[in-house]
């Protein structure tokens, strides 16, 4: 287990990818031939001859990886306290442990699942109460190796890094630049060192981008050859990964598909290819671009859904059907009910919607005051509301309009779509009711009452049509759990709704039920499905009411197909929306660019120790400015060449746009979209876009001192600034680097000292 | 613009076996060419121009007084239209130049602008309102000639424009969204104006500098100014002539033939005709707005109080108050922020789990009595207003308490987490009787005064500083949810940022002890009117949040027309009118645009992979993928940002992409039809199935109108839903009202 995840985890650099494949292909050949760059069939040609093998090492990589294994892995299991966000992930990697289903809203599950695996791997037992950032560990909490794997990530983006940028075709020395940019980037290294998944998504944005470059160049010489494949299949399965870690990843899969695309536009008007070997380069890209990462998503959710069979604490938010699909929970009390709902069935009735709670209908013996507040009448007759608890005054009886019986014959008579029913308090014998007097709160909508016969004139109108929405023919039986039902009112044709505002005190602040006359469309709020069910047996209401207060029992399971669960896990998780509360480090998308804010992740109980989320201002600041020179210089560039005036070497041009499109993009892709969202946002949000934009500094850096500095003395003063300026980098990053390890402590006014922009908010412990 | 018989001419001898010995290499469908058949000659044109102008006319003007009472969205815009004829200024979300329009054609008309318009179903009675509607159902019947002849200038075929104009006439959407006192008519007047005049300038291409070239160009900029005038979706053609001007200034460029000098002038052309002369429309429609309105009126409590100064009727036009504060005063206090409202509290609390469970204070834009505040001493409670005691003047840095004056409690701020903007303090009404305690100290300060100077009204900017604290009273901009009765956040901010949220002026100012002095207040220019009043609608536009539990319409069920909006009448015995677009010609614009996405397409890859095609073939794909691409860009531009809005939608925002999904049809189906007809060598039969198809389409779209043309005509008896009346057998949605 342990051998496959390195093995994914670093392929990134190139040739540790033939290491382990030799390792795993010819175990015993103990020369190893190990090139930068080789291809799949040549290395087994290899294997034909006699094995004679020489290593060619890049020190460069090997060294940059140990610098960046050593900044990120230093002391990780220190603080031995909940930082920042940990609290929130924590809380899923214990419900991993468990088994205990949930669901996590900010995103698809492959994140929290590879946080949890580093919990299984050190064999965390799920027990840690995740309530309070800064809470100390208990000594059962695997500290480390919940960390590992992000640290991991985290170092491994420094020699992808230097990959990405030789294979733009760009020099060893940029290369070298751009990975000691990204290892001395305070802000990535506090976000790797976490339980977070921001370095793991940044890992796998980076591992796409190099596999696909790497395709791509492979592509002119040795089309559908083995590391063709690979990098192509890589590219795939890591924007996979990406997206699967958090739907931010999305942004940098379309970017590579739109530069996929591109690329095959050329080759379309490449009249060397053939239609037939055109059709196959595309079947190629589709299916690894589209339909294995497709599939990988697919198989995230399987995965999540298979590890997690138990009922928890998010059960409520999910249907009925999916409910009763857990171990435990609902399914306890739903297993084994009868399918079919009859006349003389005994039901719960749950809303469908389950905002702003999951409630029952429900109905209780006190009445709506005569007056409302604001002076409005009502009917008096007895409230009917929707009730967020399970309670025993939630039981309704179906009941035949044309019978008096309460219970269900023998054989049972099932309900069909159309049918016309009444529904009968089970407590109460009262029948649900519905006429023209204007709801409590919602008086645009009918009030809905347990009818009470006052001889004032005002007769039961208490008939309900049963449509079921769900529905495969018109004859269909209501089922429980699975048919989503509708109540429409036979004189009025109002249906029977959740408003979703609560009541006041008379009401006992339970939901408003109305019946809304103006029903447009398809609306949750307007559906219900049974979920307790029963055959009523008693005829008397006393035996009727111990009946009630029974549990339910009997045999038969219900079991949701795969595809089923996914969808609603998918759509819950897409629409469900968190309370748009802004948190105390909240920032807006365009305190970023400039790092107005940052966050403080951890304080030391006593010392004035802390960590910050808070990154190099020199490589901010230059990676703003190179991204300004870039797009000013292209902008510079076309216009000339539009004119016919070549200032670069088309050598120089082609890396220059490329290089462009993909960091320029990525930063844009990566970072523009949050101006459009209206969800809190934090400075990490940042931190991908940023890793693109810290990237394009060296290119545009060289491109600055190959074309523009033509003489020798220009181009040593440039190098001598370059010192100075690279020099500063590493200053401020050793100056930060206490808040950014948490250690040593700093003095109060080594901390005010720190605070080099007055928004910036470090925690200084009053004397 | 080649004349289309002479095409027809040079077309016959040419389909040769040479031309098809040529087209076996063609890819899939784009196999041997054909004779098209041509469009009929020369003089067709201005009569099927003449048709179309009629029908759309006849179409829109017919049963146009009906109903005699205010329908739907009139209330708004007839109501607004009144308020240019009475000059009373009134707020709304959108830009002026439309509800001026109505107005002034309500004032030619003869109306009156006494009518309140004050809910959908008032009838009318007496008052002249046939004048407005027919106002924009003018308006409405220009869209089809100008449809047909954009599609005809981007095809050069007749029968595209001729079916893009029928799509048009016989859509009842079009028709009823035309035959109302509405702002879309008039937007979509301009908006098709600024495409066809684009288009125009296109083809002038070849003859730049000419008298027509600049007509054009300049039409296009005072379309542009008129469409943004009228609402701010005219911002999505505005983008669309602008990425067509970018394309064009770029292919300038690459022509070397072109000198610098001439490339300047191009641009300065268009700099000058596209960004100068609209901004210069646009501001003048505002100042006319601006010198229109200039009596107080219902819109008056969304701006500041320099602005307000200006309305005749205000109470602070040639206001008339005490001019330095004291003690005992009783004021209003305004926010400095655009859009700023009146520092406000009510006898609510804040609820449960919101920072303390004290009186609200929030931010509040209309006038009310709730936004008196009373300033005290803080160390002392002597009732000021006892006429005997000596009046004392409030100096910067003192030290103040602010009582409310309705439910007297002290303006209040402790260190509990402000309701929205978690890193502010919370703000209260606290005490009893202005009873408080320390933390109802507030320091008064006026930005950029010494100590000790007095403070005055509406021309001072006050600070006011917690003393506990050290926090400053602001403004936060953010709507409070329903228990803050969706009244605007006020905080107290920690951090000592210098800006217009935390800057406070007086504004109502009552002291009985005091002279009143004639003030004369600080005039705003011209210039800081016209961005108030942006800040003031973009601000009331994105406050258009639906409601929670409400069904609200979607961008997606638009397009395959979901949802119709009634426009009048619910019960049986009404007059019943229902937006709802003509189904079949909906269905077959959603389908075309399948159909033209496959199409476009397959040519692409047709041309890049370099197959030889014929000189129709070129002529053919040339008119797909530019003409067709330039309609599609308009129909993505006006569709797809919506999907991406937070505010309420509504099915009528659809209608603009509507219209260039309309002439996209005509053009898809003039080329599909052109191109199966190409596959029949004998000119007598291609020219059949191409006449069969054409005239297959227009007949399907009559018929389909006569079906539905109750929709727009007004429907009388029982609903759709009852088997008895007329129009049971056309509700072929269940989501169909009517």
């Amino acid at each position: 287990m342990l051998l496959k995840r390195g093995n994914k985890a670093w392929s990134g650099g190139g040739w540790w990818f033939y290491y382990l494949c030799m390792r795993l292909t010819g175990g015993d050949a103990k020369p190893l031939v190990l090139r930068f760059g080789q291809t799949f069939d040549r290395m087994l040609g290899f294997l034909k001859k006699p094995v004679v093998v020489t290593a060619e090492i890049n020190m460069n990589l090997m060294a940059l990886t140990v610098m960046g294994l050593i900044s990120r892995l230093w002391g990780l299991s220190y603080p031995r306290a909940v930082v920042f966000d940990e609290v929130y992930y924590g809380q899923f990697v214990s419900l991993y442990m468990k088994r205990i289903f949930f669901v996590d809203d900010s995103g698809p599950p492959f994140g929290n699942m590879l946080l949890a695996l580093g919990g299984y791997l050190g064999g965390f037992d799920g027990n840690f109460l995740w309530n309070r950032i800064g809470a100390e560990y208990s000594i059962n909490v695997p500290v480390w190796s919940l960390r590992l794997l992000p640290a991991l990530a985290g170092a491994l983006c420094v020699p992808l890094a230097y990959q990405i940028l030789i294979e733009l075709q760009f020099s060893h020395c940029a290369a070298l630049g751009a990975a000691l940019l990204i290892l001395l980037e305070n802000s990535l290294i506090t976000q790797s060192r976490f339980m977070l998944l921001e370095s793991i998504l940044i890992f796998f944005i980076l591992l796409a981008v190099l596999s696909y470059l790497k395709f791509y160049n492979l592509q002119r010489h040795s089309s559908f050859s083995g590391s063709w494949w690979f990098w192509l299949l890589l590219t795939g399965v890591a924007c996979s990964c990406a997206v699967g870690v958090k739907y931010m990843g999305l942004f940098t899969y379309m970017l590579l598909l739109a530069i996929a695309g591109l690329h095959f536009w050329h080759m379309i008007g490449d009249q060397n290819f053939s239609n037939v070997s055109l059709m196959c380069h595309f079947l190629a890209r589709a299916l690894a671009l589209v339909i294995i990462p497709m599939a990988m998503y697919l198989s995230f959710f399987y995965v999540h859904l298979t590890l997690l069979y138990r009922s928890g604490p998010h059960d409520q938010i999910m249907t009925s059907a999916f409910q009763a699909s857990l171990e435990g929970g609902l399914a306890r009390i739903t297993q084994g009910q009868p399918l079919e709902v009859a006349y003389g069935s005994q039901i719960t009735l749950r809303n469908v919607l389950g905002k702003p709670m999951q409630c029952w209908l429900h109905s209780h013996t006190n009445t709506y005051p005569i007056r409302y507040e604001n002076g409005r009448g009502s009917s008096h007759q007895q409230q009917v509301t929707c009730y967020p608890f399970k309670d025993v005054n939630n039981w309704w009886i179906v009941k035949d309009p044309g019978m008096q019986q309460l219970v269900v014959s023998n054989p049972p008579r099932p309900v069909r779509h159309g049918h016309i029913v009444q529904l009968v308090h089970g407590i109460t014998t009262r029948y649900l009711n519905t006429h023209d007097v204007a709801a409590p709160l919602s008086p645009h909508s009918q009030e809905v009452s347990c009818y009470i016969d006052y001889n004032i004139s005002m007769p039961a109108q208490n008939l309900w049509r049963v449509e079921i929405l769900n529905r495969e023919s018109d004859t269909d039986v209501w089922k429980t759990i699975l048919s989503e039902v509708r109540f429409v009112h036979v004189n009025t044709s109002a249906v029977l709704k959740l408003s979703g505002a609560s009541l006041p005190e008379w009401g006992y602040r339970q939901l408003e039920v109305v019946g809304e006359k103006l029903s447009k469309g398809y609306h949750q709020s307007m559906v219900w499905n049974v979920e307790e069910h029963r055959y009523g047996k008693s005829q008397e209401q006393k035996e009727r009411e111990v009946e009630l207060h029974s549990p339910t029992q009997m045999d038969i399971s219900k079991n949701l197909s795969f595809m089923a669960k996914f969808t609603e896990l998918q759509w819950k998780i897409l629409t469900l929306k968190n309370e748009d509360t802004e948190h105390k480090y909240s920032s807006s998308a365009l305190d970023w660019i400039t790092m107005d804010t940052n966050i403080a992740y951890w304080l030391h109980p006593t010392s004035g120790a802390q960590i910050h989320l808070l990154g190099n201002i020199v490589t901010w600041a230059s990676a703003n400015v190179a991204a300004l020179v870039y797009t000013c210089l292209s902008l510079w560039y076309l216009v000339r060449r539009r004119r016919k005036i070549y200032d670069i070497p088309e050598g120089a041009w082609q890396p220059w746009v490329s290089a462009g499109g993909i960091c320029v993009g990525g930063w844009a892709v990566n970072y523009l979209p949050f101006f459009l969202m209206e969800k809190t946002l934090f400075l990490y949000h940042y931190l991908p876009a940023l890793t693109f934009q810290i990237l394009l500094i060296p290119i545009v850096l060289q491109h600055l001192s190959d074309h523009l500095c033509r003489s020798l003395l220009l181009k040593s003063m440039f190098s001598a600034l370059l010192v100075a300026w690279f020099s500063s980098v590493y200053l401020v990053y050793s100056t930060f680097s206490p808040v950014t390890y948490g250690e040593p402590a700093l003095s109060v006014t080594e901390l005010k000292d720190l605070r080099w922009k007055d928004s910036w908010n470090i925690l200084i412990r009053k004397q | 613009m080649p004349a289309a018989g002479g095409g027809q001419a040079e077309l016959g001898p040419r389909g040769g076996p040479l031309r098809q010995r040529e087209s076996r290499r063609l890819l899939g469908g784009l196999a041997r060419p054909a004779a098209p058949p041509a469009p009929s000659a020369g003089p067709a044109r201005p009569a099927a121009l003449a048709l179309v102008t009629l029908l759309s006319f006849a179409s829109r003007f017919h049963r146009l007084p009906e109903p005699p009472h205010v329908c739907w969205d009139e209330t708004h815009f007839g109501k607004m239209g009144s308020y240019y004829i009475n000059r009373t200024f009134f707020f709304d979300v959108h830009p002026p130049l439309g509800k001026m329009l109505i107005g002034l054609a309500g004032y030619l008309s003869g109306y009156d602008g006494t009518f309140p318009f004050q809910k959908p179903g008032d009838r009318y009675e007496q008052h002249n309102y046939v004048g407005m509607r027919g106002f924009c159902a003018f308006l409405g019947s220009c869209l089809v000639p100008f449809a047909y002849l954009i599609v005809l200038e981007l095809s050069k075929s007749l029968p595209a424009a001729l079916l893009a104009a029928f799509i048009l006439i016989f859509d009842t959407g079009c028709i009823t969204l035309s035959q109302y006192i509405l702002l879309d008519p008039i937007l979509m007047f301009f908006l098709m104006g600024a495409v066809l005049s684009m288009v125009k300038c296109n083809s002038c291409a070849d003859r730049p500098f000419s008298a027509s070239w600049w007509f054009w160009l300049s039409l296009t900029g005072v379309n542009l100014a008129g469409a943004m005038g009228v609402k701010f979706v005219g911002l999505f053609v505005v983008l669309l002539v602008g990425l067509n001007t970018i394309y064009d200034l770029w292919d300038l460029l690459g022509n070397l033939s072109l000198s610098l000098v001439m490339f300047g002038k191009h641009l300065l052309a268009r700099v000058l005709c596209l960004i100068l002369l609209p901004l210069a429309l646009y501001t003048a429609m505002f100042a006319v707005h601006f010198t229109v309105l200039n009596k107080s009126g219902p819109g008056d409590g969304f701006f500041s109080s320099a602005f307000q100064s200006q309305l005749i009727g205000n109470n602070l036009h040639n206001v008339s108050v005490p001019e330095h504060l004291a003690y005992g005063s009783v004021v209003t206090m305004k926010n400095l922020r655009m859009a700023g409202g009146y520092l406000h509290s009510h006898w609510h609390l804040y609820p449960e789990g919101i920072g303390a469970r004290q009186q609200q204070v929030t931010a509040y834009l209309h006038k009310d009595l709730n936004n008196l505040w009373i300033i005290k001493k803080h160390d002392s409670d002597t009732d000021l207003s006892d006429p005997s005691s000596p009046v004392e003047f409030v100096r910067h840095g003192d030290i103040i308490r602010l009582e409310h004056k309705e439910t007297s409690r002290n303006l209040h701020s402790h260190q509990h987490e402000a309701p929205l903007t978690r890193k502010h303090f919370q703000v209260t009404g606290y005490g009893i009787n202005g009873t408080g305690d320390s933390n109802d100290f507030w320091r008064i300060e006026v930005v950029g005064r010494k100590a000790g100077k007095l403070i005055k009204v509406l021309r001072s900017q006050v600070r006011l500083t917690h003393v506990a604290t050290g926090c400053i009273l602001g403004s936060s901009g953010k709507t409070l949810p329903k228990w803050g009765w969706e009244q605007v956040e006020v905080t107290c901010t920690p951090y000592l940022k210098e800006s217009p949220n935390s800057l406070w002026n007086f504004e109502d100012h009552i002291n009985p002890k005091l002279p009143n002095i004639s003030l004369d207040v600080l005039k705003p220019s011209f210039a800081e009117i016209l961005l108030e009043s942006h800040m003031v609608m973009i601000r009331g536009n994105s406050g258009l949040k639906p409601k929670d539990n409400e069904v609200t319409s979607k961008p997606w069920h638009w397009p395959i027309n979901y949802q119709g909006l009634r426009f009048s009448g619910v019960n049986e015995t009404d007059y019943r009118v229902y937006l709802l677009g003509n189904p079949v010609i909906w269905w077959l614009n959603l389908v075309t645009i399948g159909l033209y996405l496959l199409i476009a397409v397959s040519t692409a890859v047709a041309l890049k992979r370099g197959v030889q095609l014929t000189t129709e073939l070129k002529e053919l794909s040339r008119v797909v993928l530019r003409g067709g691409g330039q309609i599609t860009l308009g129909w993505l531009l006006h569709y797809l940002p919506f999907f991406m809005m937070g505010r309420v939608l509504y099915f009528h925002h659809y209608f603009p992409a509507m219209l260039f999904s309309s002439m996209l049809t005509g053009i898809t189906w003039d080329a599909l039809l052109k191109f199966c007809a190409g596959f029949l060598s004998h000119s007598t039969t291609a020219r059949k199935v191409y006449r069969g198809g054409f005239l297959a389409l227009v007949l399907l779209i009559t018929y389909s109108f006569y079906l539905f043309h109750p929709l727009s005509y007004g429907m009388i008896g029982p609903m759709a839903s009852d088997p008895s009346s007329p129009m049971a057998g056309l509700r072929w949605m269940d989501s169909w009202e009517f």
